[in-house]
């Protein structure tokens, strides 16, 4: 049993990390709290299905629809990052945060009726990239192998975010930008491309979690609005802006998720809360403090 | 409310005279009138805790847990407790809304801006996901509920529909004077501040914390009295009355009424009521699109005009006008709202 909860905790755990550390990055640069982040993880989801479906129409070999799957993040990032950032956000920065919480809001709810006219109401069900990956035996349990995949992609998502951000020029620009913007326009940093830039990676990282869950749920309307539910819950936890609090809260959140669904079905997001007020009532800037969350 | 003139026996006397009107108006409107008002104005109740909730330096985007949890006490009330009378039900579901806000009133108010208002959305989705799944509640399907008695007396067959709405009408202006008479108070004038500047509260001597607080339960109470009456006037309760999509239409309505004028938000409220009823034949399927749209263009366009949310207050004032470049802009004196 423990071990159970323990194989589901992760398996949850590394999709949430991936779309968490979106939402923490485009808060990190921007100071933004997108709520629209829910909606792009549900376009990548759907975008998602349509391509493997495409893919499979096409009779390529089932590995291509692993491809299919990252393209459909890469385009569904590339259209909706610069349209949103350019168009809109833009106009906005400098202002009240909660304007701007209001102006995503307005978004997530344009997006979900969006959604629902491009790709209807009905759920959409991916499974050739599960069967891809296979199931392997440890010790009692099978595990399926897509889950792993999972977790590797989370590593990999976690560490080349965390090495660009530190071990690069690019990332000490946008490490610059994230301390003081005036004075890294001031030194010649480009402050609207690196706010682009960030707010398309965000992007590109909520419709890849989108993508990579899309074989494991039935895609339908309301993903989105419980997918930025949880992974507030995720950077609250762990601390907004920080990576290993996203890290850390996604493993919390999957862990009380988990074992709610194996011992108490009825409180599994009551029990992502609980967690959740129970961190903040001991450290109200979550484990990492990157941010100063209190005002007063 | 604008100048210097304000008394809360004026105030009175003006809820009291729309009060009047509106009732007399109704005894000539058709039924189908009436339900729209009933639903407009106990809406506009709810809406009114989030204003006053914005008001008082909060912003929520989860109303419609106080709203479903008012319209659950009203529903549950006759099985639970053979309470059948609809004036009881209403205080029981308004008190029980504030009740729970009171609970979790110390650990919200804790945090500002987007940390008070995502943790509000998370609340409200949380009970929305206890209730789907419970089968006491209903489920998803929700409760069906009769209308009952009002303060013992058996409502006369065919007259429910124009009784709901005096009620409706009469509290409604009975809440909205209570808002505008503790607006002009002490501790209405503090919430303001602490909108303004919470830290300068501090030091004056103020809680914030306190205030926002405050202002968290009265909000809670107000979406609690919106609830109890359209759950009444509808005769069912759902979860969607605590899903996001209802706590966005009052968040909604709050940012088209502006937080200076009561008023305002009742007429916000019928204007939304009204597109509702013609968005049903015309884009039934695109009601979220409609509403984000319009809220984008309201706040791009008309931040003043329809909602005057973020004129007066102090950091955001000097931004304001100036949204495109980021050079300085000029300082707009605040504006007095009281």
């Amino acid at each position: 049993m423990a071990f159970t909860i323990l194989v589901d905790a992760i398996t949850y755990a590394s999709w949430l990390f991936v779309v968490s550390l979106g939402l923490t990055l485009v808060f990190g640069v921007l100071k933004i709290l997108n709520i629209a982040h829910g909606s792009v993880y549900a376009l990548g989801a759907y975008a998602a299905a349509s391509c493997v479906a495409v893919v499979a129409s096409w009779k390529l070999a089932p590995a291509f629809s692993l491809v299919a799957m990252l393209l459909a993040a890469a385009g569904v990032a590339a259209v909706v990052g610069p349209l949103l950032e350019r168009t809109l956000l833009a106009r906005f920065y400098g202002r009240d945060e909660v304007l701007l919480l209001l102006v995503t809001y307005a978004l997530f709810l344009m997006l979900e009726d969006l959604t629902k006219l491009a790709w209807g109401v009905h759920p959409y069900f991916v499974s050739e990239p599960l069967q891809l990956f296979g199931n392997f035996a440890l010790g009692p349990m099978r595990l399926a192998g897509y889950d792993l995949m999972l977790v590797a992609l989370a590593a990999v998502c976690g560490v080349l975010t965390w090495a660009v951000l530190n071990r690069t020029t690019v990332g000490k620009i946008v490490l610059a930008v994230i301390h003081n913007p005036e004075m890294s326009a001031s030194m010649g940093v480009n402050v609207q491309r690196v706010y682009t830039g960030a707010f398309t990676a965000g992007m590109f990282l909520a419709a890849l979690g989108g993508a990579f869950t899309a074989p494991l749920v039935s895609v339908q309307p309301g993903l989105s609005v419980s997918v930025i539910v949880v992974s507030f819950a995720v950077v609250i936890i762990g601390g907004l802006g920080s990576i290993p609090g996203a890290a850390i809260g996604a493993l919390v959140v999957g862990l009380a998720r988990a074992a709610s669904v194996h011992l108490m079905p009825e409180i599994e997001l009551f029990s992502i809360y609980l967690v959740m007020a129970a961190v903040l009532m001991f450290r109200p800037e979550g484990l990492f403090q990157a941010v100063k969350a209190r005002l007063i | 409310m604008a100048g210097g003139g304000f008394t809360a026996g004026r105030a009175l006397a003006a809820a009291a005279g729309l009060a009047l009107a509106l009732s007399l108006a109704g005894l000539a409107a058709p039924q189908w009138l009436l339900f729209l008002l009933t639903m407009a104005f106990s809406h506009g109740l709810a809406v009114l805790g989030v204003v006053l909730l914005t008001r008082g330096g909060g912003a929520t985007f989860g109303q419609g847990m106080f709203f479903a949890i008012g319209a659950y006490a009203a529903a549950l009330l006759p099985q639970a407790a053979g309470i059948q009378d609809m004036a009881l039900r209403i205080v029981a579901g308004t008190l029980a809304a504030g009740l729970v806000a009171a609970v979790f009133a110390p650990l919200l108010a804790r945090y500002r801006g987007i940390f008070f208002a995502m943790l509000t959305l998370a609340l409200s989705m949380v009970l929305f996901g206890l209730i789907s799944k419970s089968n006491a509640l209903g489920g998803s399907d929700g409760i069906s509920l009769a209308r009952g008695t009002l303060a013992g007396f058996a409502i006369p067959a065919g007259r429910s529909e124009y009784m709901l709405f005096l009620l409706t009408v009469v509290t409604s202006a009975a809440a909205g004077w209570a808002v505008v008479v503790y607006w002009h108070s002490a501790a209405g004038l503090v919430a303001q501040a602490v909108r303004a500047n919470a830290l300068r509260v501090e030091y004056l001597g103020a809680s914030a914390r306190a205030s926002l607080g405050i202002s968290f339960v009265l909000s809670a109470l107000l979406g609690g009295l919106g609830g109890t009456l359209t759950a009444l006037a509808l005769g069912h309760v759902e979860p969607n009355m605590t899903n996001w999509t209802t706590s966005g239409e009052f968040v909604f309505v709050a940012v088209l009424a502006g937080y200076r004028s009561v008023v305002a938000v009742f007429v916000a409220s019928v204007l939304l009521e009204v597109v509702r009823s013609f968005s049903n034949l015309y884009f039934p399927n695109t009601w979220q699109l409609a509403l984000g749209a319009f809220l984008l263009l309201v706040i791009l366009f008309r931040p003043d005009g329809l909602g005057s949310l973020w004129l007066a207050r102090g950091r955001g004032a000097a931004a304001a006008p100036a949204p495109a470049a980021g050079g300085a802009a000029p300082a707009k004196p605040t504006e007095a709202a009281g």
